[in-house]
């Protein structure tokens, strides 16, 4: 009986505790718009959401994800989470310059984090990463591991992102072995380039077939083609954009990461301290926003003598006494 | 009119049975059917850039459905859609290029219009062609001609007419006279006057196949070949005008998007527009005004599959795929009614 008697001031203090609770929960809202390969993308989606997921479990925000059905879906998606008043919206690739630009207007108090492009709103932090820098490093690497003195590269599409990398990595390449012979394949020329495993494994044998040694892969999913053939060929692959080290052990060399996850979990940091700063961030070999990843999976295939040598190469870049070859560059004086 | 009612009831328990079939897959992923269907209907009319967003998505579907539609009608199955439309968008754009003295901006949306159409009629008149002259199979060359469309804008993207400023794989900007004004009440999506333009293009070419020698003639091989030569029809140059129709209408998927939405051409812009138009003009089961409801209706999943992601927590955008094929398959199986009856009557 008793209970009956207490039953609205259990309902109201637990609707208040209730109400406390997912207060705190909910202190921060952070919206995670993910481009269409989405966060199993083994590689750049997926490092932005692991970046996001530390963020919740160490920070303890809330987050959502969402996957673009399509390259017009951003601008609604990005929208949405504006109206739902998440206090910060990351937009993840290139696609979404444009539509973080016009939401960027729409909404002049909501903060936004753009990946891969300079938005050059007062409300967006953008992050772009020296993506030449990290291939450059990786480029030597592959050189010193290829006797026979060919290397190759497979890109996904054939856009200026991708030509980006291979400009930095032939350049490495050149300067451990002069007279390296650079083998290169695209994919293709539709977004299909991403997500194709067999024809990426066949230019993959295609090229073991014609001597590379080491083979640098900047094509998102379909770089698994590629780890597939160095397995079957015995040779070696370089992976891209996450730490890709673990996905065949011993057959791939080493992975030129791009932090996105970092970038994603500092701009979350920065807003849970309030102290979100907008404008544009290059993140190079300097900030460790690129690099070559190095654990336990490939600890025998990079020796304590490549080490050194990529140590004093990555010091010249960040001196400035080597300059990486920067595509995006050469493209706009053409 | 009785069969035209009577195939749209059957379009409309096709579409149901697919939607319940999709419905009862949601509630056995944990997730609500009413809400799954609630999230759909809001994210589709909630607010007018909803519903501005799901006119952008429906429009190229009109044009798309209608490339498929008008050579069903003479026996051919246009796959090429997607590459048809590649070719309009990047000739909508080319024009913005070469026309970009034309000051006034009727004269340049048709400027830009013309090349679009003709473009991508030429992209539909070379398999047709193939059809007629050498008896190539059209599905083939179609598709063929996709991957050509797909590397030939590539190409022309990158090399030819790509904007310096832009580090992506985008085209210049075209001038300002080529912008089509969006709707206010759209709040952003955009999509203006032309959406009325293509519903009424949809009746035109209804009436055109209907009432002129020319629609005639393509039925006419489409129904018999022989017969219709026999009649003195030439069906070589039903097959060749009826791809050349076909091309120039997912050709002008190069006015929503270029001339519409982005004001340039972007490598990847399109949400399988091409192909997503076959299932358009199936659901429409050929019926040429049947485009419209079928391709409102994928604009309205296309635009819902985002929604899905954000307000749900079991399912995704996924499941609105698995509902676009599900009602493909429903529309599909009242096929297999008819076989049933057929056999009982024998």
């Amino acid at each position: 009986m008793n209970i009956f008697k207490y039953r609205p001031l259990v309902m109201v203090s637990s609707v208040f505790l209730g109400m406390l609770l997912t207060d705190a929960r909910a202190e921060l809202k952070v919206g995670l718009v993910l481009e269409k390969s989405g966060k199993d993308d083994k590689s750049f989606n997926a490092s932005a959401y692991q970046g996001l997921k530390r963020a919740e479990k160490e920070l303890g925000v809330m987050t959502k994800t969402v996957e673009a059905p399509d390259n017009s879906a951003y601008e609604s998606l990005q929208r949405a989470f504006a109206e739902k008043k998440f206090d910060l919206i990351v937009a993840i690739g290139f696609h979404q310059l444009e539509a973080v630009k016009k939401n960027a207007e729409r909404f002049p108090d909501q903060k936004f984090l753009l990946v891969d492009e300079d938005a050059k709103k007062p409300n967006v932090r953008s992050v772009m990463f020296e993506e030449h820098e990290g291939s450059y490093l990786v480029g030597a690497l592959a050189a010193m591991h290829a006797p026979s003195g060919k290397v190759g590269f497979i890109g996904g599409m054939d856009v200026p992102l991708i030509r980006r990398f291979q400009m930095g990595y032939e350049a490495g390449v050149k300067k451990v072995n002069p007279k390296a012979q650079l083998i290169v394949n695209y994919l293709g020329v539709t977004g299909e380039a991403w997500n194709n495993p067999p024809k990426a494994k066949e230019q993959a044998l295609d090229q073991f077939q014609r001597g590379a040694d080491v083979i640098y892969v900047a094509a998102g999913n379909s770089g698994m083609g590629v780890f597939d053939a160095a397995e079957a060929k015995k040779k070696l692959a370089i992976g891209v954009d996450s730490n890709q080290n673990w996905i065949k052990p011993g057959y791939v060399l080493s992975s030129m990461m791009k932090r996105v996850d970092d970038s994603v979990f500092e701009t979350v940091k920065m807003m849970k301290d309030g102290k979100f700063t907008p404008g544009l961030v290059r993140v190079g070999l300097k900030s460790k926003g690129v690099d070559y990843a190095l654990d336990q999976h490939n600890d025998k295939l990079v020796t304590a003598d490549d080490r050194k040598k990529l140590e004093a190469i990555r010091a010249d870049i960040i001196s400035g006494k080597i300059k990486v070859p920067d595509y995006y560059i050469s493209m706009k004086k053409k | 009119m009785n069969r035209m009612m009577k195939a749209s009831l059957k379009s409309i328990a096709g579409v149901l049975l697919g939607l319940t079939l999709a419905l009862i897959v949601c509630h056995f992923a944990g997730e609500s059917p009413w809400k799954v269907l609630k999230v759909l209907f809001q994210s589709s009319f909630g607010s007018g850039y909803d519903f501005g967003m799901t006119l952008f998505y429906a429009a190229p579907l009109f044009l798309t459905g209608l490339a498929v539609s008008i050579p069903i009608r003479a026996g051919l199955f246009n796959v090429g859609g997607e590459g048809q439309l590649l070719i309009g968008a990047l000739a909508a754009a080319y024009a913005g290029v070469v026309g970009k003295n034309i000051a006034s901006p009727v004269a340049a949306v048709l400027f830009a219009t013309a090349f679009a159409f003709v473009a991508g009629g030429i992209w539909g008149l070379i398999p047709g062609i193939l059809k007629a002259k050498r008896g190539s199979h059209e599905v083939i060359t179609t598709i063929m001609m996709n991957f050509i469309a797909a590397g030939l804008s590539s190409y022309v993207t990158l090399y030819l007419i790509k904007d310096p400023e832009s580090s992506q794989a985008e085209t210049m900007l075209l001038p300002e006279a080529f912008h089509l004004k969006p709707f206010e009440k759209f709040a952003g999506a955009p999509m203006g006057w032309l959406i009325f333009v293509l519903i009424a293009l949809v009746f035109v070419i209804h009436y055109w196949m209907w009432n002129s020698v020319r629609g005639y003639e393509l039925k006419a091989v489409g129904e018999n070949e022989k017969a219709a030569e026999t009649y003195g029809i030439s069906k070589q140059s039903a097959w060749m005008f009826a791809m050349f129709m076909a091309g120039g209408m997912a050709g002008l998927v190069g006015v929503v998007e270029v001339l519409g939405n982005a004001h340039r051409f972007k490598l990847g812009f399109s949400a399988d527009y091409g192909f997503v138009g076959i299932a358009v003009a199936l659901l429409a089961r050929g019926n040429i005004l049947g485009i419209i409801p079928s391709a409102l209706l994928f604009g309205i999943l296309q635009k819902g599959s985002a929604s899905l992601d954000l307000e749900t927590d079991k399912v995704t955008r996924d499941l609105s795929y698995i509902i676009q094929g599900l009602i493909i398959l429903g529309v599909v199986a009242e096929g297999l009614f008819e076989w049933r009856k057929k056999a009982k009557n024998a």
